[in-house]
């Protein structure tokens, strides 16, 4: 059974100014996959990333067309704050708010309006679970979240993200800043949530995207080279850029 | 030691010799006026009205019309420059019409506080009916303090990282919530100290008031924001240049209650500064 995408982009193409980062990119990503991302820098992955819940947009010179889906409904019906709601994202470097660890888990249900004290700490508790953070953090929510390691400031982030019910995860390089144990409890963690949610990963490093996506995409001067199969990509890619940049030829 | 360590010696003597003469009129300043004035200083001076055409007596009525000023300053500059800093900051697009509105800001603050004063008067005073009043004399006063208020608060937020507004905003938040909750708490601290300095500024001016509040003589406290106040700046000029034979300690005791006044409002920004940083986490 072909199911329904979750995210579909047609013909995208992104600006910063008259500079086109990304060219024609059509995608498609089914629920419950990990879709790997990968290419050297510059080659529009953040880009296509941030185009899905129009961070892009914080950039005044920033324009796109095209049409993105999610759900088959174009993005640009759906109010900027539903539309980060449903796709939250994960930046590069841990980015933690200057406040304890209970109270950057509950901005996100705090903006969306829950009030009952009950159901916040329930929601933060869940997300921090789910997160594989809750264990090391249960004692000591009320302290500054900047206390925390970059790896458990990362996982803090995505159990940020969970608190506030998306049915989308991007991830930006999360683990550029990270030591390879706090590299593996993030992937482990990605792992886990397959079975709730859609996710996509931009990646440096290809081998963290042969270990986590089932699928990947190779991006290259803001265009998609080649998808397919994660397996499949890394052994028998079909492009020759593709194969160059995989075996270090370049990047 | 050779040459190039020499030079650095003697680049950094230099540089604190001259860093140390900046402390040196302030201290000269606040020890001139605390040596010839507080004898002077006595429970009924700081609590009586002038008595024997201001010869003898207190200074009660002045000082409260100043902080009745400070008070009404800060009613109108506060919000009103708090509130423009946000929207120059967080919402105004880079065109025409916000360079000239940041290049009247700069310009504001550049008018000498005597022509603020004539414009208080004929603006306020005059067409306004404001008569010469406690309104009229906050609000010449809260225009003069605004472009501190203003650049001080832009600052400010503009120090609160980027990333802050960045989070918040990708976890679905409303731009006005990002800016509350985000933003703001972050740069309560700068804004603080910008006011303080303005409203510090503003307790001390006399040009300003000069034509649109301040009362010669005034024993009476006023009623209501309509009734004009002594102030004391206004009335330190009036005691030392229009009173013949008065001792002069009187004079100095004034300028004293004066600047300790603002050192209070400078301190309760300190405690206030201290209270915000605590809140933030890191």
């Amino acid at each position: 059974m072909v199911s329904e995408p979750v995210i579909k982009t047609v013909n995208l193409d992104c600006f910063f100014g008259a500079h086109q980062v990304l060219r024609n990119i059509n995608l498609e990503i089914p629920p419950n996959e990990i879709l790997g991302i990968i290419g050297p820098a510059n080659s529009g992955k953040t880009t296509f990333l941030r185009a899905l819940n129009r961070l892009n947009y914080l950039h005044r010179t920033y324009s796109q067309s095209g049409e993105i889906l999610l759900d088959g409904r174009d993005i640009r019906q759906i109010s900027d704050n539903l539309l980060r709601k449903k796709i939250g994202i994960i930046f590069a470097l841990p980015q933690v708010l200057p406040v304890s660890i209970f109270d950057n888990v509950a901005y996100g249900p705090k903006v969306h309006g829950v009030t009952n004290k009950e159901t916040v700490g329930r929601t933060v508790e869940e997300a921090l679970k789910k997160a594989y953070l809750w264990e090391e953090v249960k004692d000591r929510l009320q302290e500054p979240a900047v206390r925390l390691s970059g790896g458990q400031q990362q996982r803090l982030c995505i159990a940020r993200t969970l608190a506030v019910g998306p049915q989308v995860i991007l991830y930006d390089e999360p683990c550029s800043g990270l030591d390879p144990i706090s590299t593996a409890k993030v992937e482990d963690a990605m792992q886990q949530l397959k079975t709730d949610y859609t996710q996509i990963l931009v990646t440096n490093n290809t081998k963290q995207a042969s270990r986590v996506s089932e699928r990947c995409a190779f991006f290259l001067m803001g265009e998609l080279v080649e998808i397919g199969p994660t397996h499949d990509l890394f052994t028998y890619p079909q492009d020759k850029r593709t194969d160059d940049y995989i075996t270090g030829r370049f990047g | 030691m050779n040459g190039a360590k020499i030079r650095q010696q003697i680049a950094f003597s230099i540089l604190g010799v001259i860093t140390l003469l900046i402390v040196v009129p302030i201290i000269l300043v606040i020890l001139y006026i605390v040596i010839n004035g507080a004898g002077s200083i006595t429970w009924q001076f700081l609590t009586q009205e002038p008595r024997s055409g201001m010869k003898a007596g207190g200074i009660f009525p002045a000082i409260v019309g100043t902080i009745l000023l400070v008070l009404g300053t800060m009613l109108f500059a506060l919000p009103l420059g708090v509130l423009s800093a946000i929207y120059l900051v967080e919402y105004a697009r880079d065109d025409l019409f916000t360079r000239m509105i940041k290049l009247s800001v700069v310009n504001l603050s550049g008018i000498p506080s005597i022509v603020y004063g004539l414009f208080g008067f004929t603006a306020f005073v005059l067409l306004l009916h404001c008569g010469t009043s406690i309104l009229a004399g906050s609000l010449t006063l809260g225009i003069m303090s605004l472009p501190v208020i203003i650049t001080a608060s832009k600052e400010a937020l503009e120090s609160v990282p980027f990333t802050y507004r960045e989070i918040s905003l990708s976890l679905g938040a409303t731009k006005w919530q990002t800016i509350r909750y985000c933003v703001l708490p972050y740069a309560i601290p700068g804004i603080l100290t910008g006011t303080v300095l303005s409203l510090s500024r503003a307790a001390g001016e006399t040009a300003p008031i000069l034509f649109t509040v301040a009362a010669f003589y005034l024993p009476r406290l006023p009623r209501s924001a309509f009734d004009q106040v002594m102030a004391l700046p206004y009335h330190l000029y009036v005691i030392a240049t229009q009173v013949p034979n008065i001792p002069t300690s009187i004079s100095f005791a004034t300028a004293l209650v004066l600047i300790a006044l603002v050192f209070l409002m400078n301190l309760v920004s300190i405690i206030l500064r201290a209270h915000y940083r605590k809140k933030r986490l890191w």
